[in-house]
């Protein structure tokens, strides 16, 4: 089979990869991505939705400032806006405790110029009357939002396609090694692909492909469990997530309410993750506390996609400490819907000139050998 | 399992599950027998709420002998199994079926399953097909036995099949005006499997009869046709069509019914793990399984039009054969020349179904041309346009199409529009309709009332806590 050479091949085509391949494209290098499922279908296509700053790692708010500036920019960029919507978003605390611990949060994070509201039982009530007895209170943030994640990866990557990448899918990476001064790739199909840099944007098996080169990140699957009811009137604007995450939702404006909590299960050998309705249900009655209206309404879908989560859950972005040339991007630990358009573009960056303007500090894959 | 009887499972009590129950019975097997209906029967023999009064005659016409035997065979057994009407199975996962029934949720184990899940009616939408007082084949008889009214006056009838004569013979014998009985298919279609048809015996005869009947009734009959549109501003008014020969025609009416035969009831046989395999003839994807009905793996069996449309008569023989299959693999001895006299009935039947579906066939390919502004699926209100601009990503694929545009992710899941769907997605892409393959499917197979799925969450981490 004809072998394909370009400045940088990327593994793995989410919403990360995907993004880093349109990055690449705009600042002149040639570039290919293979992805062993379709592009943006794993992770990025089936997590809930949020774009976030509201209770966010202060580690994280850097680079989520700077995804913030790319998904304000989406129809420019992808050519659609992908259903991002700019509608705040409440953090809701269920005792006093966690309220404190949000106060503290929204605190610190107002130094790093995030603007945070506190909201008392009064307060909220009157701002949302639909929420339930056992919100004591509330972080809001306005300047958060959500989008449409079956959307958002694909957008990408046929922007990355537009703009001259090559994209493959259905088609794996079966081997990935070293190449003179550059990197091979060889696909399921017996593809053959050379590119002198290489982005690990390999979701929850990025872990695996680090080893190969020798750097260890113990990574383990997270399988976050969605659940949509049918059509109800729209009542709620903001999205809403409370502390513990064992309830997170939000509505679109054709009506559907979107919820999750629990997880389902995945084996990464498989590669997709597997629905338990049982922890479903478990959901059900959290989100009736929170939300008591949606009672009254039906489920009509669950789902759930494999993310993968590292032992601090923060992402790995950052150069390789042992293979000059290759970019790890992987393992964003649920926060990759978020931060992916911005990481795309750091791990771009990284591929090319070894370093990035956005603070990556925190996300060094040597973080979890020294210790 | 060895010493004590397996944990048997039947899904529905049409005439499948009510036979498969009468079987196990019969050789010391006391299944659970779950259903959604309020009464067996299924939905060829559905019987109406208590208290209604319309002879079995008139609500079941040849067939009425056959719905009596099939509801008291069921009855029969009422004291040696557990049946549980008015529930619903809405996922299967790990050997345990989760329904939701008059008191809430429920957890049932099982060694072994039958799924006798039924068919539902095959949609080609057109043109209007959304309008109030268009209605499937299907509803329109659960609105007469069921309800005791019809859909319209004057009604027509649409589509194809020999649900599309029989309808309109039962709506014409209750009394409701028949203005008119429009079939795609036409005789042309028939005369090649005609020996096949032969087959049929007594089922033929009596096609024929319902065939007839129309025009013996001075009802018009025309065959051949094209549906163009169903017309109206807030309701039905008209229905127009094409003949045979491309005039145009219109017929004024306030009741539509619309059929092209019905389609297998599968999303439950995916969730057990069934594998699925493409079946050129119904245009649709079925679990793969033995002539007994016994699945590819584990222990799960398929009978009746669940497996494969094949009608009533047949669905009894399956419902028998899978489960004298299920005693066989759980090494209860069971009756083999009850095996033998029914797997050589169901043959003949086979025969003449496949003659059947040659003589009706199921237009399919209408809906690869549906103009780009009808309406495919309902309950997200996706258009075929949509549809086959959705696509930007190759391979056009069904998951993908339902990721892009939201076809077939309605309260539905894409069991009415999914086919259709199908049909318009391979022609954009001009492969064939297997090549883009099928919806997932996900639980719940069908809306899930949040509150009772809480409820039962709630009583589990109450147990939890008390142990």
């Amino acid at each position: 089979m004809s072998e394909l050479r370009t400045d940088v091949v990327i593994v793995g085509g989410g919403l990360v990869g995907c993004a880093a391949a349109l990055r690449l494209r705009e600042r002149g290098a040639s570039v290919a991505v293979v992805e062993k499922n379709q592009l943006g279908a794993a992770a990025s296509g089936v997590n809930f939705g949020g774009v976030r700053r509201n209770g966010r790692k202060l580690a994280e708010l850097p680079i989520a400032a700077r995804a913030l500036k790319v998904w304000r920019r989406l129809p420019e960029l992808v050519g659609s806006d992908c259903e991002y919507a700019i509608t705040g978003n409440i953090k809701v605390a269920r005792n006093e405790a966690d309220l404190e611990q949000i106060a503290a949060h929204a605190e610190a994070q107002g130094e790093h110029g995030v603007e945070v509201q506190m909201l008392g039982r009064n307060a909220l009530r009157d701002r949302y009357p639909w929420l339930g007895e056992s919100a004591v209170g509330a972080a809001y943030c306005a300047s958060d939002g959500q989008a449409n994640p079956r959307l958002v990866g694909p957008a990408f990557a046929r922007a990355a396609r537009a703009a001259g990448a090559e994209l493959i899918e259905l088609d794996g990476a079966k081997h990935v090694a070293r190449d003179g001064g550059g990197f091979v790739v060889e696909t399921e199909s017996g593809r053959t692909l050379r590119g002198g840099a290489l982005i690990n944007s390999s979701g929850a098996w990025g872990a695996r492909l680090a080893a190969r080169f020798g750097e260890r990140v113990e990574i383990w699957p997270m399988e976050p469990q969605m659940i949509v009811t049918e059509p109800a009137p729209y009542f709620m604007v903001p999205v809403l997530a409370v502390v513990g995450g064992d309830v997170y939702a939000r509505q679109i404006p054709r009506g559907n309410v979107i919820f999750g909590g629990r997880s389902g299960t995945a084996d990464l050998d498989v590669g997709f993750a597997k629905v338990d309705a049982e922890e479903s249900l478990t959901t059900l009655a959290r989100t009736i506390d929170i939300i008591p209206r949606i009672a009254d309404l039906s489920v009509i879908r669950f789902w759930s996609g494999v993310e993968g989560c590292t032992p601090d859950h923060l992402p790995v972005l950052c150069p390789s400490r042992t293979t000059p040339g290759l970019v790890h991007a992987f393992g964003f630990s649920g926060h990759g819907f978020c931060l992916g358009p911005a990481s795309g573009a750091v791990a771009a960056e990284l591929a090319l000139d070894g370093r990035t303007e956005t603070p990556i500090e925190g996300f060094d894959i040597g973080r979890f050998s020294e210790a | 399992m060895s010493g004590d009887t397996p944990r048997v499972l039947i899904v529905g009590a049409g005439p499948a599950g009510t036979r498969a129950a009468e079987t196990l019975v019969a050789h010391g097997v006391a299944p659970v027998v779950v259903d959604e209906n309020a009464r067996s029967g299924g939905q060829i023999y559905r019987r109406p709420p208590n208290g209604f009064k319309r002879p079995a005659a008139a609500l079941y016409g040849f067939e009425a002998r056959k719905a009596q035997a099939v509801h008291a065979a069921l009855d029969g057994l009422r004291e040696r199994i557990d049946y549980r009407p008015d529930t619903m199975i809405w996922n299967i996962e790990g050997g345990v079926a989760q329904a939701l029934g008059p008191d809430g949720i429920e957890r049932i184990a099982f060694d072994a399953l039958i799924l006798a899940t039924g068919a539902m009616d095959r949609v080609i939408p057109f043109p209007g097909w959304t309008l109030p007082g268009v209605f499937t084949m299907g509803g329109s008889q659960v609105a007469l036995k069921a309800q005791g009214c019809a859909i319209g006056d004057p009604v027509v009838f649409m589509g194809t099949g020999p649900l599309l004569y029989l309808v309109a013979y039962q709506y014409a014998h209750a009394g409701a005006r028949v203005a008119a009985v429009l079939d795609t298919s036409h005789l042309s279609q028939a005369i090649p499997v005609f020996p096949g048809l032969l087959r049929g015996g007594r089922t033929f005869a009596k096609g024929l009869w319902y065939m007839t009947w129309p025009r013996t009734a001075g009802i018009p009959v025309r065959r051949g046709i094209t549906p163009v549109a169903a017309e109206g501003e807030a309701a039905l008014e008209a229905v127009r069509y094409l003949d045979r020969r491309g005039r145009k025609h219109r017929i004024t009416c306030t009741g539509l019914g619309i059929g092209y035969s019905v389609k297998s009831e599968v999303q439950l046989a995916e969730l057990a793990g069934c594998e699925m395999a493409f079946d050129p003839l119904a245009q649709q994807w079925l679990p793969e399984a033995d002539e007994d009905g016994r699945a590819l793996k584990g222990s799960v069996y398929l009978a009746g039009d669940g497996a494969g449309v094949a009608g009533a008569d047949a669905a009894e023989v399956r419902g028998r054969l899978a489960a004298l299959a299920l005693l066989a693999d759980t090494g209860i001895a069971a009756d083999r020349g009850l095996q033998a006299r029914q797997r050589a009935k169901l043959r003949r039947i086979m025969r003449f179904r496949d003659a059947l579906e040659r003589a009706m066939p199921t237009p399919f390919h209408m809906a690869r041309t549906l103009p780009d502004e009808t309406v495919i699926c309902r309950c997200e209100a996706i258009t075929a346009g949509e549809i086959r601009q959705g696509r930007a990503l190759d391979p056009a694929e069904m998951n993908r199409a339902k990721a892009f545009t939201r076809v077939g992710m309605g309260r539905c899941q894409g069991r009415v529009c999914g086919p259709a769907a199908a049909q318009i997605l391979a022609a954009a892409r001009g492969c064939g309709v297997e090549e883009v393959g099928r919806l997932r499917g996900q639980a719940p197979v069908k809306p899930l009332a949040i509150r009772a799925g809480a409820e039962a969450a709630i009583e589990d981490r109450a147990r939890a806590a008390s142990i």
